[in-house]
């Protein structure tokens, strides 16, 4: 992990209150980059915010040396992240966390499942399965019409399922919904978002093998401070999330 | 520019050392810097058992702070000797062990299991943890139970024993004479804030323990005037902290009376903080007409 300076060269709105960021960076630490795994961003050099916002790695594009961050606007601090401009520089650390393990992995056709702003990492995971040739069906979920993006991007890469809570746009109902109505034929599951989402898609797909990727509250976002922990299976330590994970193999952590 | 300061078991080669919780045992840090430029490192909190600490969230931000209520999460004194000294060991810095506990006799256990180790220079004693019900907070708000506690401790121990004060109390110069009186090698000041964040959204207090300990340049002069009056009443020297985060931070602790200073949030926000303040320090000081850190320990009760 490095603490390095990346240049925002492109920001944008691309759905409510959820922000994409282009980052100019250097190409060398993009090549590292395991799908899965986030960077911890500093708000500001001034006093104010104390605390880096762990945020999800949504593409790396080491040719272009471009890394894309999508985060939603939720409090203070990402608010104040959302009004950066082009040609700001912003302090990272990266990469931060361990990924979905897929180097390792034989599988032929994966199942990916997020939901709100835990769809971003899937979409750089789905085109790095694309590239080892793995089958790539993505369900993805969010609040309402007005949250939904990277449909069209996920499309290019296979089939691609959206729900809505409210049933304002693609199915309604949650992830789970969507994938008790479609036969969905696959080997193993990928899934990053909320805690009851993770939890209603473990139990769903009980017999299936899987990895989750978890959101929580971090402080250092290197492993020393504790904050972000997750009970392991037997509920008898902890994992740090930002350390051990986010990415976790479902027999591993008790949520 | 000398930035060496001798305090009881710790012969430091600067004064910048990072604060007991925000460095758990050095590892993570030291994939950014050499921990031997450090004058020394104050480990996390060792109990007699592993504890598991609270459930979370267990942080928040606020401004220009941060709430904490971890818990002491450690996997016991005993895995600390065995697994993280030996790890610190390699590099060239002094090791300051955080002793915390519910009872005298956990407290006791604990700094006599640190007996077995020559990797420690010197004990921190926690009697000033907020975030565990039974964390030895009420140790540090009792001067009785203070001096008690530091009496039995330094009993126990046989390396020099730093107290670490709670803010959370009317009179801190009562409790900073107390475990004075009772031996104590140091003091180390302050801990956290008692405080709490409610959460908007859901209505009720955003950390899982409710009370977190509030921490970074939010309780700064709260920290400086703790230390300027405790400078006043006692002999031993002081570990100030509680929101550096700038060279100039550390100036005004040494000016208040701390004879070294530890660092805590602010490595979170930027990892290479200590190193950074170190390299700075040398600037700063000269630039307000010091020639050594010795100099200016104190400075501020001169007039």
């Amino acid at each position: 992990m490095q603490k390095l300076k990346a240049t925002i060269r492109h920001s944008e709105i691309i759905a409510r209150d959820t922000v994409q960021f282009d980052l100019l960076i250097d190409p060398t630490i993009l090549k590292t980059i395991q799908p899965g795994q986030f960077v911890h961003v500093n708000i500001d050099d001034s006093s104010e915010h104390m605390l880096r916002r762990p945020i999800s790695i949504a593409d790396v594009k080491p040719d272009e040396s471009l890394l894309t961050l999508i985060f939603k606007q939720f409090g203070e601090g990402t608010k104040k992240l959302a009004q950066l401009k082009a040609e700001t520089p912003i302090d990272l650390l990266i990469p931060s966390g361990n990924g979905y393990p897929i180097d390792d992995l034989a599988i032929e056709h994966a199942l990916l499942i997020g939901g709100g702003i835990g769809v971003p990492p899937l979409y750089y995971l789905a085109k790095k399965l694309k590239e080892k040739n793995v089958k790539v069906t993505t369900v993805i979920g969010f609040q309402s019409a007005d949250d939904v993006f990277y449909e069209e991007a996920f499309l290019t890469l296979g089939d691609c399922f959206v729900a809505t809570d409210d049933g304002s746009y693609g199915y309604e109902g949650f992830v789970t919904d969507v994938m008790d109505q479609n036969k969905i034929d696959f080997d193993m599951y990928f899934a990053c978002g909320p805690n009851p989402m993770l939890r209603a898609v473990k139990y769903t797909l009980s017999d299936k093998e899987g990895y989750i990727s978890l959101e929580e509250r971090m402080g250092c976002g290197i492993g020393a401070c504790y904050a972000c922990v997750v009970p392991n299976r037997d509920e008898t330590a902890y994992k740090k999330v930002c350390h051990d994970g986010p990415v976790f193999h479902t027999s591993e952590v008790s949520i | 520019m000398s930035l060496d300061v001798q305090l009881p078991g710790l012969n430091l080669k600067n004064p910048i050392m990072p604060a007991s919780g925000c460095f758990s045992f050095g590892r993570e840090y030291s994939q950014f810097y050499d921990l031997s430029e450090l004058g020394a490192v104050i480990i996390k909190a060792a109990t007699k058992h592993q504890r598991l600490g609270n459930k979370t969230p267990r942080v928040a931000e606020t401004k220009s702070g941060m709430l904490n209520a971890i818990g002491l999460q450690n996997p016991g004194v005993s895995s600390i000797i065995a697994d993280e000294l030996p790890f610190l060991s390699q590099f060239q810095t002094s090791v300051i062990a955080n002793v915390a506990g519910s009872t005298v006799e956990e407290y006791e256990h604990v700094a006599r299991s640190f007996k077995d180790t020559s990797l420690i220079h010197a004990i921190e004693l926690n009697i000033s943890c907020p975030n565990v019900k039974e964390g030895g907070v009420q140790f540090g708000t009792d001067p009785e139970l203070a001096f008690e506690v530091t009496r039995r401790v330094k009993e126990q121990s046989n390396v020099p024993v730093y107290v670490k004060l709670s803010p959370n109390v009317s009179d801190i110069v009562e409790i900073a004479q107390a475990v004075e009186k009772a031996g104590a090698d140091g003091l180390s000041m302050i801990n956290t804030l008692t405080g709490m964040k409610i959460d908007l959204h859901k209505k009720q207090p955003l950390l899982a323990n409710q009370v977190g300990g509030l921490s970074g340049p939010a309780i700064k002069p709260v920290a400086i005037r703790m230390i300027y009056q405790v400078y006043q009443a006692v002999d031993i020297p002081i570990i100030g902290m509680g929101g550096v985060l700038t060279p100039e931070d550390v100036l005004e602790f040494l000016l208040a009376g701390a004879s070294a200073v530890a660092i805590g949030t602010a490595n979170f926000k930027n990892p290479m903080i200590c190193k950074e303040i170190i390299d700075a320090l040398p600037e700063t000081l000269s630039s307000y007409g010091f020639s050594s850190v010795k100099e200016a320990i104190g400075g501020a009760h001169n007039g």
